[in-house]
């Protein structure tokens, strides 16, 4: 579809691109056109690519993206502490632990305090500080925070990947049979939509994920069925996204061209409509899988995502709910934190820049 | 107009009741049975619970079975009666009309301030597209829109509250005794609502101001502006004239989709920040799992959205002319 029609660019716009522009002329010497001398062709996907590196966000959005992944699914390679993907105990024992309790005793008007002070030993390097062993220090379990931290990338990064790849084809299936057919079907798609989309979200994953540790759904289970949940509380906004474009596009000239040549439904749906609707999914399925990892965050922090000992990048920053944690010890709960935004923010930039290079409109 | 009006309520009363008929299923199948638990406590040592249940669900119409539950909890609904709260022991609505006020200025205070920051940054922006000033405000309206809340919350609380001392931790001072200047309980809690009014506008100002920004250079490509600065108008009266006034119009219609926030509060930034109001009501309680105030208050926000989206598209087609209602 994108060899079909050629994008046609007067060189002289681009002085810069001149380098490249050479090699390509020269290769294209040797069949013969010399057209190109003046004239250079870009198909709509190269157009896109050369619009979207040309801004910097994007860039730094991509890149930042890479560094992540890299980080989360490489990095616990080279880490001490991780074995095959499952966290490490640090065995060494612990620095001693002291705890002041304090007791107020009122005697005959007068106030005497009294101090408690326990000295225990943990039997393995818990709550380490950062040091150059942990650079995150340990938690409480003796684990390395660093690796857990990779490792939490992992899970909240496939989460939001199977998600949104989910929610796409429920939303393209749904949303295309609507825009497609209309009439009843449309009525009854949209209307699912309609209602999903209005039911409060934070109160319904609240409600779901107490079912889920009521039926006693643990482990890699309770993962899965968090997938399905958040699919399935997701798609509508795909769907409705479709529908729209497909109700504009098939009112339009090379639909009716399709009609006539006699193709058949499917390959209507698939070959002519679909495509055209391909960048606004792509753009939005880019700013959706922040949101995923953010909505799958949430949860974590509410301690109703992950099974419970898995690190998620949303349970290691939900420690910041007791205030121990939220006042001594900001390496537990920081740096996930900043992982989670800078995933969320590069989505974004990602998102945006993809939509400015689709816009035919967007000129600069 | 006046039959698409009454084509769209009636869907909405639809869709509500599509809402309400999950909802229930689910919230009937909730784990954490509030009674069995409420039971046990009152039948004490005894431990001759089971009366004391039966007694309990059938005193809240949750004797037999999910769909004879559904209609009398319905058939109340449309009487107007929410239902007692198991947990705070009161009819639901009470409940939730007593703590909306906090949550209500909170979000109100906030929406002001989010507003009266992004539309003039906004259209600033749009009018010196992908200069210096455009391209620092995008990139730190991203960044607001991409932090958690609850992460925001709890650095905001490490640093300003913790650290520095400067504000507090969190929670609302009481009310003021019959002695206590009323000037300094207000003070107070200006200053406890200092940091959840930041999270607040932090978080969501980057939405109103990509908003107006796009908005505005919609506007500013129209044939009229065009016309405006061939007439020979100064800048400054083209945009604070002409352009401001069109970009208000899809903005006008957004607010009326803030409704659900603005009166069914911030869960996640209430529970944070431990501010009593209703987003926080409502998650202790379905933490509880009380049945009557789950449902009132997720059909509360449930009718909140679905006025909000029929009055954001009516109000479309009164402030613009040029769109026509089907």
């Amino acid at each position: 579809m994108e060899d079909k029609n050629e994008y046609i660019e007067e060189l002289s716009e681009e002085k810069v691109d001149a380098v490249v522009e050479t090699e390509k002329t020269t290769k294209e010497d040797l069949h013969g056109e010399n057209l190109t001398d003046r004239v250079r062709v870009l198909s709509p996907g190269m157009l896109v690519a050369k619009r979207f590196f040309r801004s910097k966000l994007s860039v730094v959005g991509l890149v930042t993206l890479v560094i992540l992944f890299l980080f989360s699914f490489i990095g616990p390679l080279f880490s001490p502490w991780s074995d095959a993907g499952e966290k490490v105990k640090d065995i060494a024992p612990g620095k001693d632990k002291v705890t002041v309790t304090r007791i107020d005793y009122v005697i005959d008007g007068e106030t005497y305090s009294a101090y408690d002070i326990t000295v225990t030993q943990s039997p393995w390097n818990s709550l380490a500080d950062p040091s150059m062993d942990h650079w995150l220090g340990t938690d409480d379990g003796g684990y390395d925070l660093f690796t857990n931290l990779m490792l939490g990338g992992r899970i909240s990064l496939t989460i939001g990947f199977v998600v949104i790849i989910l929610e796409t084809i429920i939303g393209v299936v749904l949303g295309g049979l609507a825009g497609h057919f209309g009439g009843w079907v449309d009525n009854l798609v949209m209307r699912i939509v309609d209602i999903l989309s209005c039911i409060p979200s934070i109160p319904i994953m609240l409600i779901l994920s107490a079912m889920l540790t009521g039926f006693g759904v643990e482990g890699i289970e309770r993962l899965y069925f968090l997938m399905i949940v958040l699919t399935l509380l997701g798609w509508t906004g795909i769907a409705r996204l479709v529908r729209g474009q497909i109700l504009s596009l098939r009112e339009q000239e090379f639909m009716l061209a399709a009609k006539a040549s006699g193709l058949s439904t499917s390959r209507k749906i698939f070959k002519h409509l679909l495509p055209n609707v391909l960048p606004q999914l792509i753009v939005s399925m880019t700013m959706g899988l922040g949101s995923i990892i953010l909505t799958e965050a949430t949860l974590g922090f509410l301690n109703l995502g992950a099974p419970l000992g898995t690190p998620t990048w949303g349970a290691m920053i939900s420690s910041a709910s007791q205030m121990l944690y939220l006042e001594n010890y900001p390496n537990f709960w920081i740096p996930p934190g900043i992982c989670i935004t800078l995933a969320i923010l590069a989505f974004n930039f990602v998102g945006d820049g993809l939509r400015d290079a689709f816009d035919p409109k967007m000129k600069r | 107009m006046v039959k698409y009006c009454i084509k769209r309520i009636l869907l909405s009363l639809l869709i509500l009741f599509g809402v309400s008929l999950i909802l229930y299923m689910l919230v009937w199948n909730m784990p954490a049975d509030y009674l069995e638990q409420q039971a046990i406590a009152m039948a004490g040592s005894t431990g001759n619970y089971e009366e004391l249940l039966a007694n309990l669900r059938s005193y809240y119409g949750m004797d037999g079975t999910m769909m004879e539950g559904y209609w009398s909890w319905l058939s109340k609904f449309l009487s107007g009666d929410l239902g007692v709260s198991f947990k705070y022991s009161r009819p639901v609505e009470d409940v939730i009309f007593e703590n909306m006020g906090v949550s209500f200025t909170l979000s109100f205070i906030a929406l002001i301030l989010e507003l009266v920051i992004a539309i003039p940054l906004g259209i600033k922006c749009a009018c010196n597209q992908y200069g210096k000033l455009d391209y620092i405000a995008t990139v730190l309206t991203m960044i607001g829109i991409s932090f958690p809340t609850f992460f925001l919350g709890s650095i905001v609380i490490k640093f300003f509250a913790l650290d520095l001392g400067w504000l507090p931790v969190g929670g609302l001072p009481a009310d003021p005794g019959p002695g206590d200047s009323r000037f300094m309980w207000f003070l107070d809690t200006v200053k406890h609502l200092i940091l959840p009014m930041v999270v607040l506008v932090v978080l969501n100002i980057g939405a109103w101001m990509r908003y107006t920004r796009t908005n505005t250079l919609e506007v500013l490509n129209a044939d009229y502006i065009r016309t405006a600065r061939a007439k020979g108008l100064s800048e400054h009266s083209v945009v604070y004239k002409h352009v401001f006034r069109n970009t208000l119009i899809p903005l006008v219609t957004l607010l009326a989709g803030t409704l659900p926030s603005l009166f069914g509060g911030a869960m996640i930034t209430e529970t944070v920040f431990d501010i009593p109001g209703i987003g926080n009501t409502a998650y202790q309680a379905m933490l509880a799992g009380d049945i009557p105030f789950i449902m009132g208050y997720n059909m509360f926000i449930a009718f909140l959205t679905v006025i909000g989206i029929l009055i954001t598209d009516i109000m479309y087609a009164i402030v613009d002319p040029r769109v026509k209602l089907a």
